[in-house]
């Protein structure tokens, strides 16, 4: 039987379409209303609010917890302090990505981490294998709820209920309340917009959800299901497991493992001279760093509108754009060569309705993956396989300045 | 049928493997002949009206290795197969506890999480390493074994080239097969698993049907055996035939005379004619003879090489290998006719639980003490009990509301110390009814019908030594170059024109078709 999450007996009435998914065991929305650009707009124009509670979240305390962290996370830890939150990966020791997360550092040697995977027997083994018993690793996944409140008006909604909302720096975490209950609130997201998340205990999950969804009323508050929340994610770049990679703990051969410099992350690595850190995965990050050894580079590809369109209208047909998020692989092929030379594949692909083009993240060889290089893209029109051209393009495709910046800057956007 | 018909080939016995063989001659265009001595094709795996509208499984009663390539050589699904997939796996606990495992990963983790969250990812991980090894020794199900033992440069090439597969393996791969090879089940479990209700669930699979409890070395190549099949590339999944496992063998008996061979039931071949050393046909057990210069016993070792030729006549290593094989049959069946499912506390009007396995053996420590009683020569007072109730599935297996449920059952030692299986059969019935209803009150209230199947009713009904259920253990001193025995693992025998086909030839038991499959690739090629 699928679970509920703790915001199930709120949002269930919310959802019009009657349409319920899996997600880690739990039953979640994949669209609210029919018109999912509807939804996904409220990210963007208003406020969205996502139930991300089926992620698995972990709370570690205890004084060796840095120690562990600064050994089994990739990026470094000790940049988090207290009352900050960083997105992560976490790898093996063959340098490949076995997840990402954020980590909240919510209070001297206590951390929170969200996993889209389970991960307490394995942070568990780590502890056991590097001696650190200074630590309690806790599996809180069913004691808490977390609520996304993303969009432009994000900030309006929570400054209506929460002290300390107007200084949050981006991936900045507070302790607060809402509606007389604890809870943490965090600048973050996964929208790529201004955004917040809630994370309450799930005794108090309907009182803050009432809460939130009242005080957004006027800023036209609309739940979105897991579609719209991935059309956004698409547009920021933001890269999701199993779509545009896997767990290397579960793969069954390096092809389908990435690592983190391949996914993109080489600036997670920024300082790594000054890192004295020996955390797994280092070695063979620095040598893929120093031989430029990957295997390919995760990019961004703006296809050529015109292009685009012209194939459909070549077939006649208008061409494809509305709510045609898609997660199957189409393969890019190399530009000058003989038609189809197979070079690498796009995962995501999104005509975005905001930016009004069709945008896809794509693995592409080293020589290919600089900025500004045409690729051909591979598209079906009438069940035919054809190809487009596209661009590189760095990630994200969408970055508003309201993401980062003081919220009182851009109050007015 | 005419004795004055002349065939190419005679294959004895029609289990399972009898039939893929005969098939597979068959359509290369030999006149083949099939002779069991039953009035029904199947051998283990046959389903029996014993009541009116109770479909027994008597014997066998799942299916999950059955190898691929079969199903499309002999064009199974023209013939009817249909293998329903297992949707649930279902073990009770004690006080009320139970862990149920379905097709879901996230829903499989929150079970298992109830009982240990560690346990939920130790599961996907030992899952997912298990898989791997068996997609890297699937291709060896499906070849003949190279002889270990000879000199000719094609055994020795051969035997180098499998060396090199294994070694060029992943590291975390090749180091689980080896695990497997030289570790027991609890050896290898107790780095992934801590809850006692999972570890147990887990480490059935690798007693069944063997000598050996969860600590024994021989379960951890028993429990990979288990694991080497597939339900539709799922790999390690069982299914249920349709009309269970005696629906099978009817299909691999439409497909035998499709290709217009001769099936002749309710006679038995009672020895193997041979002049000089070369076979030239059988004597049935109605004095008459049939004539072929291909013979192939689809029984198991002992029958193969002590019954149905001269012993005197089998070179020495191979009748010493023939007599150290071990049969030691520790399994037993007991098939209960229901008037409802049974009902668990806590999960009453829950018969979706019964749509698979349901392993009554709750503990290591249970699982263990069985075994004691099976060392000290008796049934095990409280037995593993792999139950299934097909029905729920499958509505053609009984009357509408009414159930049959099938019950294997370990340890029950083929030898006694101290009483002989005539006289403990029922006592074996009521001591497994009485492990169900302790389970599943009110199980006993359930029962029309019950029928017991001791390992000396196999070895009668069936003809399988010792009521062995694979013709021989599964341990690695008896599996790949070494089943039946080193040197003869290559489906011939010493005598030119006699082959063996059963399982206890490569890969082994279980209802893989392999051996018929195999030993017919390797006597198409002699024939040359």
């Amino acid at each position: 039987m699928p679970r509920y999450t703790p915001f199930h007996d709120q949002l269930a009435p919310l959802n019009e379409t009657q349409i319920w998914k899996n997600w880690a065991g739990y039953l979640v929305v994949p669209n609210y209303q029919y018109c999912i650009t509807n939804e996904y707009y409220s990210i963007r124009n208003s406020v969205s609010l996502f139930d991300t509670s089926p992620l698995f979240k972990y709370r570690f305390s205890g004084q060796d917890v840095g120690k562990l962290f600064e050994f089994a996370l990739a990026r470094d830890i000790r940049s988090c302090e207290t009352g900050q939150a960083q997105y992560t990966v976490f790898c093996d020791a063959a340098g490949f990505v076995v997840q990402d997360g954020v980590v909240l550092h919510t209070a001297e040697n206590e951390f929170y981490l969200t996993t889209a995977e389970p991960a307490y027997r394995y942070f568990h083994q780590i502890a056991r294998r590097q001696n650190l018993t200074q630590l309690a690793i806790d599996d809180v996944s069913e004691q808490f709820g977390i609520l996304a409140i993303q969009g432009p008006h994000s900030h309006h909604v929570l400054n209506q209920l929460c002290d300390g909302t107007t200084e949050l720096n981006y991936f900045d975490v507070t302790k607060t309340t809402i509606a007389e209950k604890n809870v943490f609130l965090s600048r973050t997201g996964f929208t790529g917009d201004l955004g917040y998340e809630v994370w309450c205990t799930a005794n108090d999950a309907a009182e803050v959800f009432h809460a939130i969804f009242n005080a957004g009323k006027n800023f036209n508050v609309t739940p979105i299901g897991s579609t719209a929340l991935k059309m956004a994610r698409v547009e920021a770049g933001l890269l999701l497991m199993d779509v545009d990679f896997n767990s290397a703990r579960y793969a069954w051969v390096d092809q389908q493992r990435e690592t983190p410099i391949e996914l993109g992350f080489r600036w997670m690595f920024r300082n790594l001279e000054n890192d004295d850190r020996q955390f797994l995965g280092r070695e063979q990050i620095e040598i893929e760093i120093s031989n430029r050894s990957s295997r390919w580079k995760t990019v961004g590809l703006a296809i050529d509108v015109a292009d685009y369109e012209q194939r459909f209208v070549d077939a006649g047909i208008p061409p494809s754009k509305y709510e045609n998020y898609c997660e199957s692989t189409r393969s890019v092929y190399r530009v000058g060569e003989p038609d189809w030379i197979y070079a690498g594949h796009a995962n995501s692909f999104l005509y975005s309705s905001l930016l009004k083009r069709p945008i896809a993240i794509a693995k592409l060889p080293l020589d290919l993956a600089k900025i500004g290089t045409t690729v051909h893209l591979e598209i079906q029109v009438i069940h035919k396989p054809t190809t487009v051209k596209a661009t590189v393009q760095p990630l994200p495709f969408f970055n508003p300045p309201r993401k980062t910046s003081n919220v009182l800057e851009v109050e007015h956007v | 049928m005419s004795n004055s018909k002349t065939f190419d080939a005679i294959v004895i016995g029609a289990g399972h493997n009898g039939l893929v063989n005969a098939a597979y001659l068959a359509k290369a265009g030999l006149k083949t002949l099939l002779v069991e001595k039953r009035s029904l094709v199947g051998g283990a795996a046959i389903t029996e009206e014993l009541i009116p509208g109770f479909r027994f499984t008597t014997f066998s009663y799942a299916v999950s290795l059955l190898r691929p390539q079969i199903v499309q050589d002999l064009n199974l699904v023209d013939h009817g197969l249909m293998i329903l997939p297992l949707s649930r796996t279902f073990q009770p606990g004690f006080d009320g506890e139970y862990l149920l495992l379905g097709a879901n990963k996230d829903e499989n983790y929150h079970e298992i999480a109830r009982h240990s969250r560690a346990d939920a990812e130790g599961y996907r991980e030992l899952s997912n390493l298990i898989e791997r090894v068996c997609f890297a020794l699937q291709p060896l199900m499906d070849q003949i074994p190279p002889n270990s033992v000879s000199d000719a440069p094609d055994e020795i090439a051969a035997m180098e080239s499998l060396r090199d597969y294994i070694a060029g393996l992943d590291e975390p791969v090749r180091e689980m097969i080896e695990k497997f090879y030289q570790c027991s089940a609890v050896e290898i479990l107790d780095e992934y698993i801590e809850s006692e209700l999972v570890k147990s669930m887990i480490a059935s699979s690798g007693i069944i049907g063997s000598k050996c409890s969860p600590s024994c070395k021989e379960s951890g190549i028993v429990w990979l055996f288990h694991k080497m099949g597939e339900y539709d590339g799922s790999l390690g999944d069982w299914g249920f035939h349709k009309d269970g496992n005696g629906g099978l063998t009817q299909v691999l008996a439409r497909s035998f005379e499709s290709f217009g061979g001769t099936l002749q039931t309710g006679v038995g071949v009672e020895k193997v004619i041979y002049e000089n050393n070369v076979a030239i046909g059988v004597r049935l057990d109605d004095g008459s003879t049939q004539h072929a210069k291909i013979v192939v016993s689809a029984l198991d070792p002992r029958q193969t090489f002590s019954r149905l030729v001269d012993f005197d006549d089998m070179p020495a290593d191979l009748a010493q290998a023939v007599n150290q094989f071990k049969f030691q049959g520790t399994a037993s069946k007991v098939n209960f006719a229901l008037s409802d499912v049974p009902t668990f506390p806590g999960l009453e009007n829950r018969s979706d639980i019964y749509m698979g396995f349901t392993n009554i053996g709750p503990s290591m420590d249970y699982l263990e003490r069985a075994f004691e009683d099976c060392q000290a020569g008796r049934f095990s007072r409280r037995p593993f009990l792999d139950c299934c109730v097909q029905s729920t599935l499958d509505p053609d297996m009984s009357p509408p509301g009414k159930h049959i449920m099938s019950c294997f059952v370990m340890y029950t030692p083929y030898h006694l110390a101290e009483s002989d299986w005539d006289t403990q059969r029922e006592p074996l019935g009521d001591t497994v009814q009485e492990t169900i209803e302790e389970f599943f009150p009110g199980f006993s209230q359930l029962v029309l019908h019950r029928e017991v199947v001791t390992p000396l009713d196999i070895e009668r009904v069936v003809g399988l030594s010792e009521g062995n259920i694979f013709a021989g253990e599964l341990f690695s001193s008896q599996l790949f170059t070494n089943r039946p025995a080193p040197g003869w693992n290559q489906y011939r025998t010493p005598i030119e024109g006699y082959y063996q086909c059963g399982s206890g030839t490569h890969p082994g038991g279980c209802i893989s078709g392999g051996p018929g499959w195999l030993a017919a690739k390797q006597i198409l090629n002699d024939q040359l």
